[in-house]
């Protein structure tokens, strides 16, 4: 019996012995190659992967991984190719896939879920399958291995986080923003409380995204969760390069910045 | 008595983990307020002095003789309602409920324009700030209405996403509501969404069904053999087959937006979708092998979506809707018929009803009177109609 997703991603936090550096690639975007080879540049540097499968209409996400996530469709982007991205980054940090609840029922929960784990995915984020929905499907995805990573938000109350907790297993997306993908968050006393708060109530590991852009955040993030998620500015920054060598090159330069910014909690 | 969360399969509650908490404290203020005397005596007395219910019942005799429907064509004139359609009927009871919440904001998604204009308007009168969420492509083929809520006070903020029309206004919308959740009451137009929206709005919207099946007794000592009305997301419909579920003899009938027709771009999700998530709902979706959402087509705004409402779905299922659709033709020719025949300009939505009746006459007479939801008036399409159908103001 293989390590299962769960475990394989439990273990990468606690070896690691300091918070954890997610940074989130959209298949696809800005073509499919190019995806590919961000995935693999920020291997290097990151511990989890969070690869993005494209949706039509992504409720929780700003204009940046909106437009991004329609260039990626508009360029012919299926979830079998991005699927195959995780596959390529087998050796390396585990990959966590996050799409929304369309793309994974469209054929069948149980397939796309068998895919994904044939790919070596550890794990599933659906940010439009509330705990309460998502009991069938959490089943499934335990059954082939694949851990569905429940989300919390600043609006989730004690009663809810505890809801999730007793459920969760890898770790819990913890929303730092009431609000969508692509803003800004700042640390202040509202955001310390609100991951103290997911911290007493859930048992896994609570990694903190939506709105960090800077190692600076990261490293004030790195200060009180177990790990922080940057999607956003990456695919700002690749937005923003000249050409693909400069794309590539940029996704390097941030993600070293980010790992350096989260070395020095180490040990 | 609790709310609804699923019709059959259908329905749930598929939305980011941020609005759950807005969406459990709407359910508790429902069931809290839909029985509660003085809610429904100061909705009441807003439906009838300020809306105009009941809306009457009239009998189209010369579109009876041109169809050929000798048992009776009648029609529930919910195009006399303030503000032009059936909208308002949930604009207002949604508007209530969220100053009883102590909600300070209001967002809406249109795509026809009307429930925009009804969303405007109640917050208006109650007070309230508004902003609208409405397609570049619907602000332009329903201008008048983009005015018409700028007067009103509220704010029309264009989605350029998507095609621009009301699946990616509902998304900017819902977006929105993340956001400010804390201060916001997002009244969803339809009888779609994550629960318990799409029992609030067929609730606001039975009213239509209730006073039609008294009016029909009334009037002709007996019920209708059929019920039609067109449907988008599919409020005004549910609103009056809510009155008829029970009566098993009654026919009721959906009427999609069949667009280009069977082998072009459409929004017939009931007859050529598949079942899927979006907006927060499980139910019938036109979408591709992916899980994709596909773009809708309509002539009329109000049906160019993609989705359904999930009570739909199950009544589909059950057998106890028949759903069928129009062309953009079909209701472009029936609009005109209507207009010329009875003095009655249609919404173009309401026109795709018409136009199943007039085709589908044969059989749907021999069932009895048909008693068609005339869910809106036509004032809004007079540019888009205009123009397809050749008429202008030139000398
Ligand atoms: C007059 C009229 N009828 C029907 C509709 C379709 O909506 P629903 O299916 O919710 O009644 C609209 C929507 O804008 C409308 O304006």
């Amino acid at each position: 019996m293989p390590e299962s997703g769960a475990a394989r991603l439990e273990r990468v936090f606690r070896d690691a012995g300091r918070p954890l550096f997610v940074p989130y690639v959209m298949g696809g975007y800005p073509d499919m190659e190019a995806s590919r080879r961000h995935a693999q540049i920020l291997a290097a540097h990151a511990d989890i992967i969070e690869l993005g499968i494209p949706f039509s209409d992504p409720l929780a996400d700003g204009p940046t991984i909106q437009a991004a996530g329609q260039a990626a469709l508009d360029g012919g982007t299926r979830p079998v190719d991005v699927l195959d991205i995780a596959g390529d980054l087998r050796d390396g940090p585990p990959v966590v896939v996050m799409t929304y609840f369309n793309t994974v029922i469209a054929q069948g929960a149980r397939d796309f879920l068998a895919a994904a784990a044939a790919k070596g995915v550890a794990g599933i984020i659906i940010p439009d399958l509330p705990v309460d929905e998502a009991a069938e499907v959490r089943e499934a995805a335990r059954a082939v291995g694949v851990a569905l990573i429940a989300l919390a938000a600043p609006t989730t109350d004690d009663a809810r986080m505890a809801e999730i907790g007793t459920s969760a297993e890898g770790f819990v997306y913890l929303v730092a923003v009431t609000g969508v993908t692509g803003g800004e968050m700042t640390m202040d006393d509202r955001l310390r409380a609100l991951v103290d708060r997911a911290r007493r109530h859930i048992p896994v590991p609570v990694v903190v995204g939506f709105g960090v852009r800077t190692p600076d955040q990261a490293a004030e993030i790195g200060g009180l969760a177990d790990g922080v998620v940057i999607a956003s500015e990456i695919i700002r920054r690749i937005g923003n390069a000249p050409d693909p060598g400069a794309a590539d090159d940029a996704v390097d330069a941030f993600g070293a910045g980010v790992a350096a910014a989260l070395r020095p909690y180490s040990g | 008595m609790s709310v609804n969360m699923r019709f059959g399969p259908y329905g749930g509650r598929y939305v980011p983990e941020t609005v759950i908490g807005a969406l459990d404290e709407l359910t508790e203020a429902y069931e809290r307020y839909r029985d509660d005397p003085d809610f429904l005596s100061e909705l009441g007395v807003l439906l009838g002095h300020y809306v105009g219910r009941p809306t009457p019942l009239y009998r189209a005799r010369r579109l009876e003789d041109a169809w050929g429907i000798g048992s009776g064509l009648w029609f529930k004139r919910e195009d006399l309602c303030h503000t032009g359609a059936h909208k308002i009927n949930n604009a207002l009871g949604q508007v209530l409920l969220a100053r009883r919440m102590g909600k300070e904001r209001i967002i809406a998604e249109t795509g026809a324009g009307q429930h925009g204009v009804a969303t405007a308007t109640a917050s208006a009168l109650m007070g309230l700030g508004c902003r609208v969420y409405m397609g570049r492509t619907d602000m332009q083929r329903q201008r008048l209405n983009v005015i018409r809520m700028r007067m009103l006070g509220a704010e029309v903020h264009p989605v350029d996403s998507g095609s621009g029309t009301l699946k990616d206004a509902t998304s900017e919308a819902i977006r929105d509501w993340v956001t400010n959740v804390d201060t916001t009451h997002y009244i969803i137009g339809s009888a779609v969404g994550p629960a318990p929206y799409p029992e609030i709005v067929a609730d606001f919207q039975s009213v239509i069904g209730i006073e039609s099946r008294a009016q029909m007794l009334e009037e002709t000592g007996r019920l209708p053999g059929s019920v039609v009305a067109c449907v988008g997301g599919g409020s005004n419909a549910i609103g009056i087959f809510r009155g008829f579920l029970d009566d098993a003899d009654v026919a009721l009938v959906g009427v999609e937006a069949g667009g280009e027709g069977p082998s072009g771009r459409h929004g017939a999700s009931l007859a050529l979708g598949r079942p899927g998530v979006l907006h927060g709902s499980y139910s019938y979706l036109l979408q591709d092998p992916d899980g994709q959402v596909a773009e809708a087509h309509s002539v009329s705004a109000g049906l160019d979506y993609p989705g359904v409402g999930p009570e739909h779905s199950h009544l589909r299922d059950i057998g106890r809707v028949t759903y069928v659709n129009a062309t953009d033709e079909a209701a472009l020719s029936a609009f005109l018929e209507c207009s010329r025949l009875e003095g009655l300009i249609p919404a173009l939505e309401t026109a795709h009803a018409l136009a199943h009746v007039r085709d589908g006459a044969a059989a749907l007479r021999d069932g009895g009177p048909v008693l068609v939801c005339l869910s809106g008036r036509g004032d809004k399409d007079v540019d888009q109609a205009g123009a397809a159908l050749g008429i202008d103001a030139s000398a």
